[in-house]
């Protein structure tokens, strides 16, 4: 049995309060978790800032067309790399693209591979991670086994493969590729944080108190091993969105017609010394973007754990 | 222990096999290679065939990969099409990748572990704060964009370091490209550290350490940096095979000849002796860094104990 | 806590196993710094071994053009074909010609040249089983298809070619399988080289290290990474190098390279990259060369795709041709290192050669309106939805893509009427063309091979060519080009060619986009930097400060 994981007489050391333990006789509780947390994070500041900011993200995402009037296909090259101008705040591109209507319109594309990928990918390796931790035995050893398979795989070597033998481009396949080259990452952390969290006196309370497993899993491992998931999840977020970009730049990434902010940046890339302007906002759009999701993700976090309070 | 790490060491039998035929499959399926060969010209049908039987391509996926498998076991682990032995593009290949890696981890460790202690420590704080931005700014920034800029800016702009690494890439030539390729994970740990420091500063193994009047640094050092360091370790063992790995875009811009200059060549070129070679090296190299990661837990938590 | 312990000490040996592995190798190839005369020069990594006939792409053409000199070279200014070896070329009938050697040549081994090398070097090119990439460039001499049978099933029958013969050291003979004029010009061209008895004697030991008869030899060749050449003291041709020595470096992204030579890292890059055309002029002032070079890029069309084979397509086609604003794309996206095209050839030609400014008019000039009504009258563009193909892992095609796009969809006044299919590698590009998978227009770059307006005609159109990817075929057209090649007056010859070019005006099976300048930068340590017609630097004139 690898693995296998054996409590000692020094785990005494870290006697944990027996607040998680105590409420298992308690049929409410379960939600209650859930609305304590939601009650906390009401009065959070920082989380009605950045939930504000993804509302608004999900909104421009969703209606881009309430938001300027210009199509971000009409482009006269013309007008190529130049500055602002009235009707077009934020200049053209290279291609005299209107670079405001680009970086309102280019929204959805990134808002959905980076959600929707950051959901599967959590999903999918919470779950598996969060298992293999919990079980051990050949349980864990044949996951761990799968994670080190897709593991071993570096994404941008991956995509280049996998994206040119699809020979994609669509969304779908974008997001498809990366929740599976993604997701051991993330079962990772959930097998090690899940590791921990056994362990605690809580856990062993519940358990010798005669919890079932699923509610053992469900009640105490999940709130307290989810918030190093959740941290990585909302920082991961970013990173596929940025790993989207990066796949443009390698020539695999988003197609037209699609637009996205990752095939913007990367055309900008290069441009950087003539037109600043056409990096600067998309980039900086990409940064509001992950701003927002961190900064809700911290929040979940510190609501989630009871520790914190 | 011994018998534990024997046991993790079989498993990798398995995974090397399972990740190199999913590799070689791959690449196969990218598609012939040899037409590319001869540029912008539709190749010439009987010469086609006569490289096509040497690379073994006018065989099926399964008999190519058996025969591939049995070449590397012999040591031969192919030819790139410019006629080089891939071990012999392994040897100029993996130490200086391995180099650039080693450093890259070391930044990750010293300045992540660092600023992560620091505002997990004062959370809130002007620090945390500024923690909290320039890790948002490195994570939300694509690498090919902080790569160029930071070329232009350090080599051409400020003349303080070379564009390009030369064909030596000695440590020093490294260091630039290693922040780059450094910069996504450093800003994981950094943020790893601090929710885990956050957290574990609020245990009640702290409050005792205080209390039984243990100087500050000690609290610190040992008993909180030591808890909070799981995630972390998990972390970056699990990096150091992407990151040799995912040196694409870092090697291209600074023109480093390492693992990731040769694979994307071998893609491009789509020649699977030198992909699934070094793919394979990689894998086994990631394998061992987890094994690594695993027997650090036991190391960082004594209550972990592996039979 | 047993456990605890030795995992410490796996963990130890495992980390100090990985330091070493690290540590170890790394041995210096460093060139010779500033101040010895060694100009620096960027590189791409080349494709296939170094060898005359295997080389089909420009990196390593670079590098043979060092190392080589065939029997007629190309003048770097005006591209004409000169004699270099060569002490006279005799025909009476177009088709069999006496070549006579200049004495005193050596290879860099100081073996002698001699007629024996170049006949079994071309011997060896052509032969089927040595799997040369160029052997077509033999396919019009006699006995051709005896060493390599088009069939890919059967063998050869015979290892040299009839058309062969060495009459003595420095004279032998070549019978072409059909009449062909112009075809001593293209012996400047590097698949043409001689190569001495040591490539035959140890194959292996001359591809690490290339031997030749050129201005340079190779002293050392590291592949992927770099080569350094020096002067080949034993060369005989007119002019030696003007420097010490080569050294060419792999990037794999000329940007960097071009920061290089920024930052005084780098002293010749010869193709400044798409990102830096805005800026080079002031980055480099003097140092930055920009003029014609015998490159044209093209849109093919599928023409055995449905749709575009039909007779009426020719308009269409036509009529997407004047939808383009080349202009403006050259312009703005190109700064100017592209020049709109005219015709089907390449100014580098000259008007002499072939090259005219009037054979596509009208066709290859934008015009919105024509351009609606031309593709109205021939039933529209096939599909709904112009898909435009190319690969994007080099150069800057991505570009140029979404400006033709946005020039088709501005001129038709429909937004969608054409889209970009940008194809991640050129290996699957080129398989996809090959296997002729396109259902519309693709990019279709042609550098030429020697400045012959023949080189951008027959290799592109003929029936059944070697680059006609879009399969294009039209009886008349070939019939021109026989007569052409048979037409023992050069003037009278370009005059049968450019017939045969109005016919591909007519029926546009690709539409010419631009002539592709050579555009370098080098450093303030070198002088007398200049490109020849094929955008390679010439770096025998190259003087270090």
């Amino acid at each position: 049995m690898p693995d296998q994981i054996e409590k000692t007489a020094v785990g005494t050391l870290d006697p944990e309060p027996v607040a998680a333990a105590a409420p298992a006789t308690d049929r409410e509780k379960p939600r209650s978790l859930w609305n304590d947390a939601w009650r906390e994070l009401r009065r959070n500041p920082v989380f009605i800032a950045s939930a504000l900011m993804i509302l608004f993200l999900v909104t421009v995402a969703l209606w881009p067309s309430l938001f300027t009037s210009t199509s971000p296909t009409d482009c006269q090259l013309a007008k190529s790399r130049q500055g602002a101008a009235s009707g077009h705040p934020f200049g053209f591109d290279l291609q005299g693209c209107d670079v405001y209507a680009r970086t309102i319109y280019g929204a959805r594309a990134s808002v959905t591979v980076g959600v929707l990928v950051t959901l599967g990918v959590a999903l999918l390796g919470g779950v598996l991670g969060g298992l293999a931790g919990y079980f051990g035995g050949w349980w864990d050893a044949l996951l761990s086994r799968i994670t080190d398979v897709f593991f071993g795989i570096p994404i941008l070597l991956g995509g280049l493969v996998i994206l040119s033998v699809i020979k994609g481009g669509s969304i779908w396949t974008v997001i498809g590729f990366m929740i599976a080259l993604g997701w051991p990452q993330i079962a990772r952390i959930a097998r090690g944080s899940v590791i921990t969290v056994k362990q605690q006196d809580y856990v062993q309370a519940a358990r010798a108190l005669g919890g079932s497993t699923g509610r053992i899993l469900l009640r105490h491992i999940l709130p307290n091993a989810v918030a190093p998931v959740i941290v990585v999840a909302t920082i991961a977020l970013g990173m596929y969105i940025s790993v989207e970009a990066t796949l443009s730049y390698l020539g695999v990434g988003l197609k037209p017609p699609t637009v996205s902010w990752g095939q913007d940046i990367s055309a900008a890339a290069v441009q950087y010394r003539n037109a600043p302007h056409m990096l600067l906002w998309p980039a900086g759009a990409l940064s509001l973007t992950v701003l927002s999701f961190i900064m809700l993700g911290d929040a979940v976090r510190d609501a989630l754990d009871p520790k914190l309070r | 222990m011994g018998r534990y790490v024997i046991r993790r060491l079989l498993q990798m039998i398995p995974v090397f096999v399972g990740t190199t035929f999913l590799i070689f499959a791959m690449v196969y399926a990218l598609g012939d290679p040899v037409a590319a060969m001869f540029g912008d010209r539709a190749p010439d049908p009987a010469t086609l065939a006569r490289i096509r039987a040497e690379l073994n391509l006018d065989k099926p996926l399964l008999q190519q990969y058996l025969l591939y498998m049995g070449g590397i076991f012999t040591g031969d682990f192919g030819q790139a099409f410019n006629g080089q032995q891939v071990t012999e593009l392994m040897g100029e290949a993996f130490p200086v990748t391995a180099r650039l890696t080693m450093i890259a981890v070391g930044i990750e460790i010293v300045l992540g572990i660092t600023l992560g202690l620091f505002s997990g420590l004062r959370r809130g704080r002007l620090v945390d704060t500024l923690t909290l931005i320039s890790t948002l700014v490195v994570i939300s920034i694509p690498v090919f964009v902080i790569g160029y800029l930071a070329q232009y800016f350090l080599a051409v702009e400020w003349q303080l370091v070379k564009p390009s690494v030369s064909s030596a890439a000695t440590f020093d030539e490294l260091i630039v490209p290693a922040f780059v390729l450094a910069g996504l994970s450093l800003a994981y740990v950094t943020r790893l550290t601090r929710a885990s420091v956050a957290e574990n500063l609020r245990a009640d193994y702290m409050r005792t350490a205080v209390a039984k009047g243990l100087p500050r640094r000690r609290v610190i050092g040992v008993h909180l940096l030591r808890n909070s360091l799981i995630p972390v370790v998990t972390f970056i063992g699990t990096d150091i095979g992407a990151l040799m790995g995912g040196a694409i875009v870092t090697e291209r811009i600074f023109n480093v000849h390492g693992v990731g200059y040769q694979l994307y060549q071998g893609l491009v070129r789509g020649n699977s002796p030198t992909v699934v070679g070094f793919v394979t090296i990689l894998v086994l190299v990631f394998l061992l860094a987890n094994l690594l990661v695993d027997l650090l837990y036991a190391v960082l938590d004594p209550r972990i104990r592996y039979a | 806590m047993r456990g605890a312990k030795s995992a410490k000490w796996v963990v130890g040996a495992i980390v100090v196993a990985m330091a070493a592995s690290a540590c170890g190798g790394g041995s210096s190839d460093e060139g010779a710094g500033s101040g010895d005369g060694i100009v620096t020069a960027a590189w791409g990594d080349p494709q296939n071994p170094i060898e005359p006939a295997n080389t089909s792409e420009v990196q390593g053409g670079k590098v043979l053009d060092m190392i080589f000199r065939g029997l007629k070279e190309y003048d770097p200014k005006t591209g004409e074909a000169k004699d270099a070896m060569a002490e006279s070329v005799k025909t009476d009938d177009q088709q069999n010609f006496t070549f006579t050697l200049k004495k005193g040549w050596k290879f860099s081994d100081g073996t002698p040249v001699t007629a024996k090398s170049y006949v079994d070097a071309w011997n060896y090119g052509a032969y089927l089983p040595n799997k040369q990439i160029g052997s077509y460039f033999f396919s019009d001499i006699e006995g051709y298809d005896d060493v390599h049978p088009a069939d890919e099933k059967s063998e050869p029958k015979a290892k040299t070619m009839s058309g062969l013969k060495v009459v003595d050291d420095h004279t032998f003979t070549v019978k072409l399988k059909e009449k062909f004029s112009t075809w001593p010009q293209r012996l400047g061209y590097k698949a043409y080289s001689p190569l001495p008895q040591a490539f035959f004697d140890d194959h292996d030991a001359w591809l690490k290290k290339p031997i030749g008869n050129g201005p340079y030899q190779v002293d050392s060749f590291q592949k992927g990474k770099g080569m350094q050449l020096s002067v080949n003291e034993s060369y005989a041709g007119d002019s030696k190098p003007k420097n010490k020595g080569v050294e060419l470096k792999v990037y794999t992204d000329y940007n960097t390279a071009y920061n290089d030579v920024l930052a005084g890292n780098l002293d010749v890059l010869d193709d400044v990259p798409a990102g830096q055309l805005a800026n080079v002029e002031s980055d480099m002032g003097g140092r930055y060369i920009n003029q014609p070079a015998g490159i044209i890029q093209t849109l093919a069309f599928p023409l055995y795709a449905e749709g575009w084979g039909t007779k009426d397509a020719a308009k269409v086609r036509q009529g997407i041709s004047m939808a383009i604003n080349r202009e403006e794309i050259t312009k703005k996206i190109f700064q100017d290192t592209r020049t709109p095209a005219k015709d089907f050839t390449s100014p580098v030609l000259g008007v002499p050669g072939g090259y005219s400014e009037d054979v596509c008019g009208e066709f290859c000039t934008y015009d919105p309106k024509k351009a609606k009504q031309l593709i109205e009258e021939g039933g529209g563009i096939p599909g709904g939805q112009l898909v435009l193909s190319s690969n994007v892992d080099t150069g800057s095609h991505r570009d140029w893509m979404d400006a033709v796009c946005n020039s088709i969809n501005n001129a038709l006044g429909k937004k969608d009427s054409c889209r970009v299919n940008p194809v991640g590698t050129f290996a699957d590009y080129r398989n996809q063309v090959t296997d002729k998978e396109m259902k519309g227009p693709f990019r279709a770059g042609w550098q030429m091979d020697y400045p012959l307006i023949d080189n951008f005609l027959t290799p592109l159109y003929k029936t059944g060519a070697s680059s006609n990817d879009g399969s294009y075929s039209n009886k008349e057209f070939d019939e021109l080009l026989g007569k052409a090649n048979a037409e023992a007056d050069t003037g009278k010859a370009i005059k049968l060619y450019q017939d045969a070019e109005k016919l591909l005006v007519q029926d546009m099976p690709a539409i010419p986009l631009w002539y592709q300048n050579g555009s370098s930068a080098h450093s303030e340590r070198v002088d007398n930097v200049k490109l020849d017609a094929f955008s390679v630097p010439v770096f025998k004139d190259i003087t270090v400060k």
